[in-house]
């Protein structure tokens, strides 16, 4: 008896260290990518580096200000499109538990949440750039705004989802109609989740590039008009990292740390936030 | 009879084809407390929530007969005014979790778009909680959210809810089976002075409260009504042998 305790003593330590093990694996990679990264770049970030825009080769200096501002543009525009198509599609999907239409809806956001990246870039590109004959920041952002989807819709629903049904109750029960129940009960007792989904959703797109190539396309001068060209982080880090001047792999690199230091903190904020605006059901 | 104010004709209720609630035919009083007991599944619950239409909004439920408030057919009228009408308090305390105290209380009102002005709202705010009694407990607390409160303080936050729309029934599904004793004999003890006000049903598994808060006492089983009258005279010198055998704990 006492051999067998100690036995199952001896596996439970085994078992402990083994998920110890696994789990530090898994944190690896991520702090080789940001000890590198942060290695590589740290010589090219500065003041001006965030304010100038790109140098023709030979030139010392230049910046990525083109970049930086063409990013937050485009997501911004992307948010706009996929938030209130997402949030309403969410909810749709938690209120029509069963019946033929959510079925085939939540199948099709699976599905589009399983679309590589650059089939819809160039999905948008044959109906959004090639019709109106010019890349353009806005068929950048759609194409964003496609791959954002997913994520609010399956965040929203499931979020929804958790809310106990009495609350629904109690709104009807005081005469109230369902769209009232909805927008002044469900959405905003489900306002962190929902908001952690979209904030999740800009970081997961922020860093695309494929679907930029042939809609966003690039640009080296500063750009805010939506129906040109725009530079963003991940297109020139595409572009420079890969061309043969030592100048522009430094700037790449540069706008590597930028772009990453701007997903890590959005993941951050969103955990601040959801953490700060939850509520207490 | 002029001091009905809720009328059932051959009122049943199904989900799909099972039919939950069978033929019950009932007038409940004025300014009283009725109480529906009944062993578990015999659709106590379901009749209930067919007085202000909540059981269609389960899926596949519907009903037939009809019910009569106050005279008028509450199946032949918009679901969104009967329920204003007739208040509902639930099993398990619940409050808005993303409103306040105040808030929660002229939910009904605000939720709804209509506007109140502050006075009004202050005043209804005042009313409906000292109504309640927990005026006094949460005076000075109004701002904070509903859902700080203990269970029994949030029951009658929720009492409070719905006599704020001034419904002239209230409805209570096992109001106090999710709380402790001292919270249960509170709220019991507020249906004495509500009834002052307001008819009230309450659906209850537990036979002592029936007793306790009743005026009058209706005996459900297999969805059909068994027994329905006073009761002191249930409970003494019930007619039926199936009440005797449940009110002396045959079975339950």
């Amino acid at each position: 008896m006492k051999n067998h305790l100690n036995y199952r003593i001896a596996k439970t330590k085994v078992m402990q260290w083994l998920v110890y093990l696994l789990a530090f694996l898994t944190v690896l990679p991520l702090v080789f990518i940001l000890i590198y990264i942060v290695k590589a770049a740290i010589g090219a970030i500065n003041w001006d580096f965030i304010v100038n825009i790109p140098k023709p080769v030979g030139e010392i200096g230049g910046g990525i200000a083109n970049a930086l501002l063409g990013t937050i543009i485009i997501l911004f525009f992307a948010t706009i499109i996929a938030v209130p198509i997402g949030i309403l599609t969410g909810v749709y999907l938690s209120e029509n538990k069963t019946g033929k239409l959510s079925y085939w809806v939540g199948m099709c956001v699976d599905v589009l949440q399983g679309i590589p990246s650059i089939v819809i870039g160039i999905i948008a590109y044959f109906w959004l750039v090639r019709p109106l004959g010019s890349f353009s920041a806005i068929s950048g952002s759609i194409a964003l705004a496609i791959m954002m989807l997913p994520i609010i819709i399956r965040s929203t629903e499931e979020t929804l989802k958790l809310l106990p049904n009495s609350l629904k109750e109690a709104g009807y029960a005081l005469g109230m109609p369902s769209h009232r129940v909805i927008l002044r009960i469900i959405i905003p007792c489900g306002f962190s989740g929902i908001l952690s989904g979209v904030m999740l959703a800009v970081a997961r797109v922020a860093g695309e590039t494929a679907p930029l190539l042939f809609t966003a396309f690039g640009n080296p001068f500063i750009e805010t008009n939506l129906g040109k060209p725009m530079q963003t982080l991940p297109l020139l880090i595409f572009n420079y990292a890969t061309s043969s001047y030592e100048e522009w792999q430094n700037l790449a690199w540069g706008a590597s740390i930028v772009l990453l230091a701007m997903v890590l903190s959005f993941n951050l904020l969103t955990k601040l936030i959801t953490r700060k605006w939850k509520i207490q059901l | 009879m002029e001091n009905t104010i809720i009328k059932t004709v051959n009122y049943s209720s199904f989900f799909g084809t099972h039919q939950v609630v069978k033929n019950v035919n009932m007038e409940i009083s004025k300014n009283t407390v009725t109480a529906i007991m009944g062993p578990s599944g015999c659709g106590k619950t379901t009749f209930l929530r067919g007085i202000n239409r909540m059981h269609e909004l389960l899926p596949d439920a519907r009903s037939e007969g009809e019910i009569l408030l106050n005279g008028e057919d509450v199946m032949k009228t918009h679901p969104i005014l009967v329920r204003q009408k007739v208040g509902m308090v639930f099993q398990r305390p619940n409050p808005f979790p993303n409103l306040s105290i105040a808030e929660n209380v002229v939910a009904g009102y605000q939720l709804n778009g209509i506007k109140l002005s502050k006075s009004e709202k202050e005043q209804l705010v005042e009313e409906s909680l000292t109504n309640v009694a927990l005026w006094k407990e949460v005076k000075d607390v109004l701002s904070k959210k509903g859902t700080f409160l203990s269970g029994g303080q949030q029951q009658r936050l929720c009492i409070a809810r719905a006599i704020a729309m001034k419904p002239s029934v209230l409805l209570f599904d096992e109001p106090t089976s999710a709380l402790d004793p001292i919270s249960t004999a509170s709220v019991e003890e507020l249906f004495m002075k509500l009834k002052q006000d307001y008819s009230l049903v309450i659906v209850t598994h537990n036979m002592q409260q029936a007793a306790r808060v009743s005026d009058k006492t209706a005996f459900f089983m297999m969805g059909e009504l068994v027994e329905f009258s006073d009761t002191k005279k249930m409970f003494l010198n019930p007619e039926k042998e199936e009440t005797q055998n449940y009110i002396t704990g045959r079975f339950s």
